[in-house]
């Protein structure tokens, strides 16, 4: 046993400084909010009572039944139509799939409360749906699950983009050859092929509308969610007990989450053996059909949205006085101005790339780390932890752990540092998500080859692991880049006077009322977001083409 | 199994491992952190110069330094007034942390143990009280604070809290859409109770907004302090036209303002403010008086307390100051003139007698009461 845990020392050392981290910067400071909910407000222990309390109050205690509710129907609804727009541009004959590709993008490239206000421009009491006379009744429930899935659509896409990126012609040769037609592939190849990917996928869209806090603030109307009821405890009657209460509800889905990593952990979808051949996609004017205008609704959607925002950023009085202005570009010196919209750029950079490297090193020594399984373990626990944490569950917990006068970390607070701290935090679930699928599909052989030529482990992971890893390494830092870009819930907490983040400024133009500033700001940010993802297309092209290469050569 | 007995064994051990790294610094070293942590020595080169002969006996660096000011005030408004701050202190750095009332409050809070703000300005004198009862307002007198009327600064001997200006319940009608709908006139609250209004009401939530709150308590207290269950009679109606209650404030003027309700129960500046912006909207102040809430300035108690912090509060409730705040809230601590745009009358005469003290103690127990009544109504109207 003992042999095993230290069959190598440096990965082990490296292994339990990166979990010391991982415990500091997230259990810690969580059991200093956490443990707020077993104290009464005088800092009294008082039990389980403030939860008898929760429970037994209607009030409150119906936004449990609600969350669940919203999530269930974003997890189902995103999913399929992700499903579907995936399948459409990797198994279909659709024309201008780039053009759709990215246009599906978009929402992740815009801060929740901006997708609310383009829902509100266009389907609120005078928004230019409604104008035509189609009336959702946007406030509430549903325009909450609109929104959800809104924010989630692109992440589900996402998934099944990938995994729908593998496929083996071969099998749906032989099914054709054996008579099967084409709903019978479907139903017997396609979908096996990815039933991990539609769990992660229903699991990751659930969560992240269960702890989402912009879309239920802006569109909720008398809809209790737990997000808000935390910001109804927390910032209108300054109950922080009760808020933390309601903070360790929104852990549930973290409990599942674990258990759907013990499913999916040892296995992935498409594992393509290296005699698959590329699928030949037949012809087929109804599925193409079907498939387009499925695409093409959700894409002149989103499409719609930004154009929204456009309209909005240029115009002097929506929808009152529909002169051309820019007007609305000279932001206020006291949200920051343009200077926060740099230090957005800067912290974004900082978060993407120390997340991203902590992320992976960490994932590489969780799937082919040298023995060390209860560290392993302990690994997996904790990286099943942060999806399920609302921002502003790590803003106060973040607060009042760094800014304890006894804590010797005391000194990051109120810098860029807990900005990136809190980011590397709250956006890990989906970059440890891409670098472990990455990873699994590596073969063990080389660590196992490397261990036996006594090659170090170090020289194995950056001149195989890294490099054969490159794609999903830039796509981990571009999801760190994109959401310290536009995230608020946890930044709210923590930004300090000096550092003012341009999310931020957002939010308050947004609560002032100034749509035109805030859709003027939102479209930089966009700009910023579409111009890095731009380089981003371009580099992966770039490292593709040599590697097509190097495949073909290995091939012989 | 025996493996996982280790997970356990080592992740608790790594807990209790960065546990007790936090918990062994906390025993020793305390007081020389504290005073560590902001180098005073950055203002003392300008103060030796002889300090500006302005309110003098604030100390040596009464006229330089940087402060770190967290306010609930428009970010339009801080802009503006820090302008004309640095006119007269072009040494004093003000660093500025805006939030709305409920976060700032809240990470003065969660602050408290070691608080990174000097001066807390421009917020609810609701707030403030919250504040003052976790004891983490330092008692200061600023210059000039005689001229407040009493009843807008806190009832301690030195006040822990001041009021600067104060904002009150209104009504902001979208006048385009009314019209449309054909909805009678509004002059008060008991208009709103009529049949017509019905789903065409927009009000904020007292639970996530003070605004929310300073109407109910005034709803409550004009319906007899002792006899709630009239006022909760009131209410009830009203409920039956209310749309949707939302988490802020101003949402429902800019929600009338945008059209997306004819009617929004809001507070003054907000529906003035979007009138100003060309929205066709008419503020109202209902005829039985607006319920209402102070803006206030307070110091915070910390260790090393800057002067400069105290230069700042001697300032903000200086004529200059008052003169600007009444730009925009034209009810101002000191009184005013009389004559105001956009209001009939005197201003002041608008506010309801507002039993501030009855408001607090009472606080808990209408938030809990308005809740269980009219928030549990999960499903909205559509």
């Amino acid at each position: 046993m003992k042999k095993k845990l230290f069959r190598n020392p440096g990965q082990w050392m490296l292994m339990v400084a990166l979990t010391f981290f991982f415990v500091v910067i997230m259990i810690l400071p969580l059991g200093s909010l956490f443990s707020k909910a077993f104290l009464n407000s005088t800092g009294d222990f008082v039990g389980l009572a403030n939860y008898a309390k929760y429970f037994t109050t209607p009030a409150l205690s119906v936004s449990v039944g609600n969350t669940i509710d919203i999530s269930l129907w974003t997890a189902v609804l995103s999913t399929i139509l992700g499903f579907a727009f995936a399948y459409a541009l990797r198994r279909s004959r659709l024309r201008c799939k780039t053009f759709l590709k990215y246009m599906a993008l978009l929402p992740i490239f815009m801060p929740t409360v901006v997708h609310g206000l383009a829902l509100v421009y266009l389907f609120g009491n005078q928004g230019l749906v409604t104008g035509l006379g189609w009336d959702i009744g946007l406030y509430g429930r549903t325009g909450i699950i609109l929104s959800e899935i809104v924010y989630t659509f692109p992440q589900a896409f996402l998934m099944f983009d990938i995994a729908l990126g593998f496929a083996d012609g071969r099998l749906y040769e032989a099914a054709d050859s054996m008579g099967c037609g084409p709903a019978k592939g479907f139903f017997r190849i396609t979908l096996p092929e990815v039933k991990y990917t539609l769990i992660s996928s229903l699991f990751v869209c659930f969560t992240l509308a269960f702890t989402d806090f912009g879309a239920p603030k802006v569109l909720g109307g008398s809809f209790n969610v737990l997000a808000t009821d935390i910001y109804k405890q927390v910032a209108g009657q300054f109950n922080m007990n009760m808020g933390a209460v309601i903070g360790t509800l929104l852990l549930i889905p973290a409990v599942l989450n674990f258990a759907v990593d013990r499913i999916t952990s040892k296995k992935t979808d498409g594992t393509v053996s290296a005699r698959a051949i590329p699928l030949r996609i037949k012809k087929s004017r109804g599925r193409d059909a079907a498939l387009g205008v499925v695409c093409w609704f959700i894409v002149g959607f989103f499409g719609l949205m930004v154009a929204v925002l456009v309209m909005g950023a240029f115009v002097k009085y929506y929808p009152y006085d529909m002169g051309f202005t820019l007007q609305n570009f000279v932001f206020n010196q006291s949200t920051g101005g343009f200077a926060s919209f740099l230090n957005s750029l800067s912290m974004s950079f900082f978060s993407a790339l120390f997340g991203t490297v902590f992320v992976f090193v960490y994932a590489y020594l969780i799937e082919k780390g040298r023995g060390m399984g209860p560290l392993k373990k302990a690994g997996r626990v904790l990286s099943a932890l942060p999806i399920a944490l609302p921002g502003m569950v790590i803003g106060l917990a973040f607060i009042f752990f760094f800014n304890a006068k006894n804590n010797p970390l005391n000194f990051v607070y109120g810098t860029i540092g807990i900005l990136v701290l809190a980011n590397m935090l709250h956006f890990y679930a989906v970059p440890f998500v891409t670098a472990s699928g990455a990873l699994r599909k590596l073969d063990g052989e080389y660590e196992n080859v490397s261990e036996s030529m006594k090659v170090p482990w170090y020289k194995t992971f950056f001149k195989v692991s890294v490099p054969l890893s490159l794609p999903a390494i830039l796509e981990m830092f571009m999801f760190y880049f994109v959401n310290s870009m536009v995230t608020v819930s946890a930044v709210v907490f923590l930004y300090s006077a000096n550092f003012k983040v341009a999310s931020i400024a957002i939010t308050h133009m947004e609560e002032s009322g100034d749509f035109a500033q805030a859709a003027a700001m939102s479209l930089l940010i966009l700009a910023v977001n579409v111009g890095v993802r731009a380089v981003y297309e371009l580099a992966v092209r770039r490292l593709k083409k040599p590697k097509r290469k190097e495949a073909k050569e290995s091939e012989l | 199994m025996k493996r996982r007995l280790l997970t356990l064994v080592l992740t608790g051990m790594m807990t209790l491992g960065a546990l007790f790294l936090a918990s062994c610094a906390s025993g020793a070293a305390v007081p020389a952190e504290s005073s560590a942590q902001e180098p005073a020595g950055k203002a003392s080169a300008a103060s030796e110069a002889p300090a500006q002969a302005e309110p003098g006996d604030n100390g040596p660096d009464a006229a330089s330094g940087e402060i770190t000011v967290y306010t609930a005030l428009e970010d339009e408004q801080v802009t503006a007034y820090l302008e004309e701050f640095n006119k007269t202190y072009p040494d004093i750095k003000v660093n500025v942390v805006r939030e709305s009332t409920g976060i700032i409050t809240a990470k003065l809070l969660a602050e408290k143990d070691n608080p990174q703000a000097d001066v807390v300005w421009g917020t609810a004198a609701s707030s403030m009280m919250v504040l003052d009862d976790q004891g983490m307002l330092e008692p200061y007198a600023p210059q000039g604070v005689d001229r407040i009327l009493p009843q807008f600064k806190s009832d301690k001997e030195t006040p822990t809290w001041v009021g600067i200006d104060a904002w009150e319940t209104a009504i902001v009608v979208n006048t385009e859409e009314a019209a449309k709908l054909g909805l009678p006139e509004i002059t008060s609250y008991e208009d709103l109770l009529k049949p017509e209004f019905k789903g065409h009401i927009v009000m904020s939530n007292p639970n996530s907004s003070g605004t929310g709150f300073l109407t109910v308590s005034a709803i409550l207290q004009l319906n007899g302090k002792d006899t709630p269950e009239q006022g909760w009679d009131f209410l009830s109606k009203l409920d039956e036209n209310v749309s949707q209650y939302v988490h802020s404030g101003s949402k429902p003027a800019k929600m009338a303002a945008a059209g997306e309700t004819a009617v929004g129960i809001s507070f003054g500046y907000a529906g003035l403010s979007q009138k100003a912006k060309g929205a066709p909207v008419e503020v109202i102040f209902p005829s039985e008086g607006s319920g209402w809430d102070l803006e206030a300035n307070a110091l915070m108690k910390k260790d090393g307390i800057k002067d400069a912090s105290k230069t700042f509060l001697d300032w903000a409730i200086s004529d200059d100051a008052m003169n600007l705040y009444k730009e925009n809230y034209p009810i101002i601590t000191t009184g005013g003139d009389g004559t105001y745009e956009g209001y009939d009358g005197d201003p002041l005469d608008q506010l309801i007698d507002n039993d501030f003290s009855w408001a607090a103690s009472n606080r808990e127990e209408i938030l809990n009461t308005w809740m269980e009544k009219f928030d549990a109504k999960s499903e909205p109207a559509s």
